[in-house]
């Protein structure tokens, strides 16, 4: 099999898409994107350069540490500090602040705190420290919870006793609708996750597009694919559409990936869950099923989460559901920052606050 | 943060293989979420597992798609159509 991406990061087919939005583009346009690696994408290839000004682009609730609940963070960061514990994590976590401390902090103080790139990752760091127990902290949409589960179904088969996973894995089109019910949406069109989007098929957008009344369109995270997105939506707003297409064929397809699906089945089933900005969204976690359950951190160690505490001035609320700009935040680039991030929209590379101080 | 750019298999042993992710860079990578991989496959990698393999049929599709939306006339006023299937 051969693959021809030259045209996705070509200047001249950028160029001619970005022509073709400047004449379809007749008024003002909000798009929201809901994807950190679109947010960061559209900075990296200076995507905004090549709009017309009637074109606005958006950061929706997209990246998974951004939306995590303070809850979570804190009662995650209280387990780590236990005796006897190794805490897995992906990179961005480690910096997360919580009310009180982070793992960066804990780490610091003497808690074993191991980023892995993948959950088979902490399987093994399991496989390997028989007498600690390991907990990963899964956090990500639909994309990472297949992968989880992997990890777990992997740990299951090799009998590790001591791993489990703290379950944070949350699911996007419960969390569009929530945020789409708000009645200050403004809002003209979806950017749609691209690999989110790969597990999923194109239908769990159906009823956005149709209850909304909002051009939906799946692109993936090269220039073109995501200039391509664009056009398609000004397209669709433009002709008083509102459906769900498809700008990424050659991974997305209608049914998604069935099979993996099937192993996030296996091991979680829905339940209602916190996202920050949004509350408890109906049916938008992912929670152990049945026997899965003896993999649950939350009950193997009995944690609670409790209402966390939102940093003083932070508004990564407002930031991820779009209602307010990074540089409109009282704390951007005066207190918050990379280096010594407020919130969590500051800390993920994926954050639109990180994404506007990196790149802006 | 996903991948934008996807991996080629390189290797198959079971569930385990081998992926190339650009310039000769090897990785290991679960693929038991993937129907029937193939030494060769274009995949996307997320988190140590591929997620999916290119499909060859639609990538070509969407090519034509991307060419019938960047066809540039002579009319500077024309507005694409483009209706989905």
């Amino acid at each position: 099999m051969t693959i021809n991406l030259v045209p996705y990061s070509d200047a001249v087919t950028a160029a001619r898409l970005a022509e073709k939005i400047f004449r379809a583009a007749t008024r003002p346009l909000r798009l929201m994107e809901v994807c950190g690696t679109h947010t960061t994408a559209i900075f990296r290839h200076g995507i905004r350069s090549l709009l017309p000004k009637e074109i606005e682009l958006i950061s929706g609730p997209g990246c998974p540490v951004c939306v995590t609940s303070q809850g979570d963070i804190d009662a995650f960061i209280a387990l780590c500090a236990r005796p006897n514990i190794i805490s897995a994590v992906f990179g961005d976590m480690v910096k997360v602040p919580g009310s009180q401390s982070s793992l960066a902090a804990e780490r610091a103080k003497g808690a074993d705190i191991r980023v892995v790139y993948s959950p088979l990752d902490a399987v093994e760091l399991a496989a390997r420290n028989p007498l600690k127990d390991v907990v990963f902290w899964g956090v990500g949409f639909e994309t990472t919870g297949p992968a989880v589960a992997g990890a777990v179904l992997a740990a299951k088969g090799r009998k590790l006793k001591n791993f489990s996973v703290y379950c944070s894995l949350k699911l996007i089109p419960p969390a569009l609708n929530t945020l789409f019910c708000e009645s200050n949406n403004t809002i003209n069109g979806l950017l749609c996750p691209g690999h989110v989007s790969v597990i999923t098929g194109l239908a769990v957008y159906e009823p956005i597009a149709r209850r909304f009344k909002l051009p939906c369109v799946v692109a993936g995270f090269l220039p073109v694919d995501i200039l391509q997105g664009i056009l398609m939506l000004v397209i669709q707003a433009q002709q008083g559409r509102a459906m769900v297409e498809n700008a990424y064929g050659r991974f997305v397809g209608a049914h998604g990936n069935a099979l993996a699906r099937q192993v996030l089945e296996t091991v979680f089933e829905t339940c209602d869950a916190p996202w920050r900005g949004l509350g408890k969204v109906p049916g938008s976690g992912l929670c152990f099923k049945g026997d899965f359950s003896l993999f649950d951190a939350a009950g193997r160690f009995g944690l609670a989460p409790k209402r966390g505490r939102k940093p003083k001035g932070c508004c990564c609320a407002e930031v991820l559901k779009g209602q307010m700009m990074p540089y409109s935040c009282p704390l951007y680039k005066k207190v918050c920052t990379p280096q010594n991030p407020v919130g969590p929209c500051m800390v993920s590379g994926e954050g639109a606050c990180a994404a506007h101080f990196r790149y802006s | 943060m996903c991948i934008a750019v996807p991996a080629r298999i390189e290797s198959l042993d079971g569930q385990q293989g081998v992926v190339d992710v650009g310039g000769g860079v090897l990785l290991p990578v679960n693929l038991s979420l993937i129907e029937e991989p193939a030494v060769g496959d274009y995949i996307i990698v997320h988190a140590g597992f591929g997620i999916q393999k290119m499909d060859k049929a639609r990538a070509q599709e969407a090519l034509e798609m991307l060419k019938a939306l960047t066809d540039m006339d002579d009319d500077p006023d024309s507005v694409p159509s483009l209706q989905e299937n």
